[in-house]
């Protein structure tokens, strides 16, 4: 009865369980910095582009390949265009993909792994179709996929939705499958345990056991690999991007700003310093994150830290 | 054990059939067309032709069964005359994969190329475990101590950096700064004495040490937290207590039963490079592999980009296969029914 009387509290407000898990992530130092610069990063390319007012697309053919200045503190690219902006805005749809990819894959994961560790009947099967998933080359796969139907939902959703559309929901639709494992592997071990039989036994419709009473026993695993799930969409994103087969150069990420500026390297080498120590340490900050949070929510590393 | 294998194998190519046709599939849907890329010039009759001759208008499932007929049996026959000289059946009239590309068939092209990406590739990995099983063994043996501290940190760090951005510092730092290593990597450069092995150790180390620093912090991660594991099992306390050195107890036993997963993460993780060969070869310029499938993909060549693809999936799926075996292996307590 402690743990569903627990859950539902935890749905309210902050409560002592909640507190518990954030005394121990912050016990981890690495974790809480990494919190505390992630934080900036995100208000950076928020605010950045409001508060910073060069455009990332105007370019100024007089400014080329610039280096820092205080008018273009990161420099300008070989078109004129100021870096800084592009690094802010670029910042802000790395970030946005690498949520919303993560987004998909937890949301795929989470579903066919409840389905699988519930359902008897459908388990062998689901699992064999996540298998079959994981055996499937995933970067090949995803370049010829974005190849073969940008230019289609291009001019369906305009240049940049369609793309952004189309890499996210790529994404996340093959990254899911460590997700449904984790989860599976945790409805298996909760739905013997007594308040699922009580639950039942009380006439619970089978939905309503699965939402109210499985999935908040299997949330900690599920935020676990959604910080390390952000952290691979945002490298894949990138790497996409870095091998021209992501967003379009009018559409800054940070992974197209290395890819734009490593034909630079000579002339401009900071091109290409800013944007990738940016998705280094956003990447680096996630999976510290990831490191802390599995450390607060499992019970078992709590005597030691 | 033996009838886990054959069970297995024999499991695996169901789903390889499946995998290829997924590919060969969403390849299909795809809406472009290879005669694309030819000049406007050409009148539509012959347009038309070109398609015909390409094998374009027939069904999918016919187009599918000629390519699976070229991949699974034609090139493994082809390869085996080529290297043992026996001729088997009617070589002369074998059909063979074609690329749209070159127009010559994509099983020449794959082993021109699969050298240079074996060598890069292979060295890293080596080098990667090499470094990884010295640093592993340290920081789980002096846990918390200041080696530890600063080792994890930094394989956590190669291990969230990504190669696209560390390769490009090494090429800025040793390249353009320093000027010690070219940054284009020249496959024509044939080894036949001492100045030209120079040359190819010099435009081997960056792509390399990259690949091998990425690897290495993956590894240590993982033998540290096995190592640890073990550290504190009975066995080791009785190694311990028998009067046993504490160097044997650490490299001979502990570190024996710790190598197991490491072995299984070892081999998963072999498709995976070949995987990032694409992203590599792509920051120091290596025509391997993966330049090949990058430039396959912007030519539309579909044969090509089949193949490679498929070629991919196979790794994954034989590599799982090995993993599994070899954990069976090398670990008596686990029974496979």
């Amino acid at each position: 009865m402690a743990s569903i009387s627990s859950t539902t509290e935890t749905m309210k407000a902050p409560t002592p369980q909640w507190m518990e898990t954030w005394k121990q992530f912050a016990k981890h130092k690495g974790a809480l910095v990494s919190l505390i610069i992630f934080t900036i990063i995100v208000l950076a390319v928020i605010l950045g582009p409001i508060l910073w007012p060069l455009d990332p697309n105007y370019s100024n053919l007089r400014a080329r390949n610039e280096g820092p200045s205080l008018a273009h503190p990161f420099g300008t690219d070989n078109l004129g265009r100021d870096l800084f902006a592009a690094n802010l805005y670029g910042g802000r749809i790395s970030l946005a993909v690498g949520a919303v990819a993560m987004l998909i894959s937890i949301f795929i994961g989470t579903i066919i792994g409840l389905i699988a560790g519930y359902s008897s009947k459908l388990d062998g099967l689901l699992m064999r179709f996540t298998d079959m998933f994981f055996a499937l080359p995933r970067l090949p796969l995803l370049l010829v996929v974005i190849m073969l139907y940008r230019d289609k939902l291009r001019s369906l959703f305009g240049p940049e939705l369609g793309i952004f559309m189309l890499i996210v929901f790529i994404i996340g639709a093959t990254s899911w499958m460590t997700t449904a494992r984790i989860v599976r592997g945790d409805v298996l071990s909760v739905k013997e345990r007594e308040f699922v039989t009580a639950a039942s036994a009380l006439g619970s419709k089978n939905g309503r056991i699965l939402g109210m009473h499985i999935l908040p026993n299997v949330l900690s695993p599920i935020l676990v690999s959604a910080t390390l799930g952000m952290a691979t969409a945002i490298i894949t994103e990138s790497a996409l991007s870095f091998l021209g087969l992501g967003f379009p150069s009018d559409v800054p990420t940070w992974g197209r700003l290395l890819f734009d500026g490593k034909d630079y390297l000579t002339l401009t080498p900071m091109r290409v310093v800013w944007p990738g120590l940016f998705i280094s340490i956003v990447v680096l900050c996630v999976n510290f994150m990831g490191d802390g949070l599995r450390d607060a929510m499992d019970p078992r590393s709590k005597s030691k830290a | 054990m033996f009838q886990y294998t054959v069970r297995r194998l024999l499991i695996s190519i169901p789903t390889l059939l499946v995998i290829s046709f997924v590919i060969f599939f969403i390849l299909d849907t795809a809406p472009n067309d290879p005669t694309g890329n030819l000049p406007l010039t050409i009148p539509p009759e012959v347009r038309a032709d070109i398609r015909k001759s390409l094998g374009l208008d027939d069904p999918l499932a016919v187009r599918y069964a000629k390519w699976a007929q070229q991949f699974f049996i034609s090139e493994p026959l082809n390869f085996i005359e080529s290297t043992t000289g026996i001729s088997i059946g009617n070589s002369e009239n074998r059909t063979r994969i074609i690329s749209w590309q070159t127009r010559g068939p994509v099983a020449d092209a794959i082993a021109e190329r699969m050298p240079q990406t074996l060598w890069v590739l292979g060295l890293a990995y080596i080098f990667g475990i090499l470094i990884a099983i010295p640093v592993g063994v340290i920081s789980a043996y002096k846990q918390y101590s200041i080696f530890d501290q600063v080792g994890t940190f930094i394989s956590l760090v190669g291990f969230s950096v990504p190669t696209f951005f560390t390769g490009l510092l090494a090429i800025i730092l040793f390249s353009v700064k320093l000027k010690w290593f070219p940054s284009i990597y020249d496959t024509t450069l044939v080894v036949k004495d001492w100045p030209t092995f120079v040359l190819q150790v010099k435009q081997m180390i960056m792509p390399v040490t990259v690949l091998a620093f990425f690897n290495a912090s993956q590894l240590s991660r993982f033998l540290r937290s096995s190592m640890l594991d073990n550290l504190s099992q009975d066995y080791a306390r009785t190694a311990r207590s028998k009067g046993l050195q504490e160097r044997i107890v650490v490299l001979g036993h502990v570190l024996r039963n710790s190598m197991i997963p490491l072995v299984t993460i070892i081999a998963l993780g072999i498709p995976a490079i070949f995987g990032g060969a694409i992203i590599t070869e792509q920051i120091f310029r290596i025509n391997g592999l993966g330049a090949l499938l990058i430039q396959g993909i912007y030519n539309a060549d579909i044969p090509m980009v089949q193949t490679l693809t498929f070629i991919f999936a196979i790794l994954i799926v034989v590599f799982n296969l090995i993993a599994d075996i070899a954990y069976g292996f090398l670990d008596p307590r686990i029974r496979y029914s």
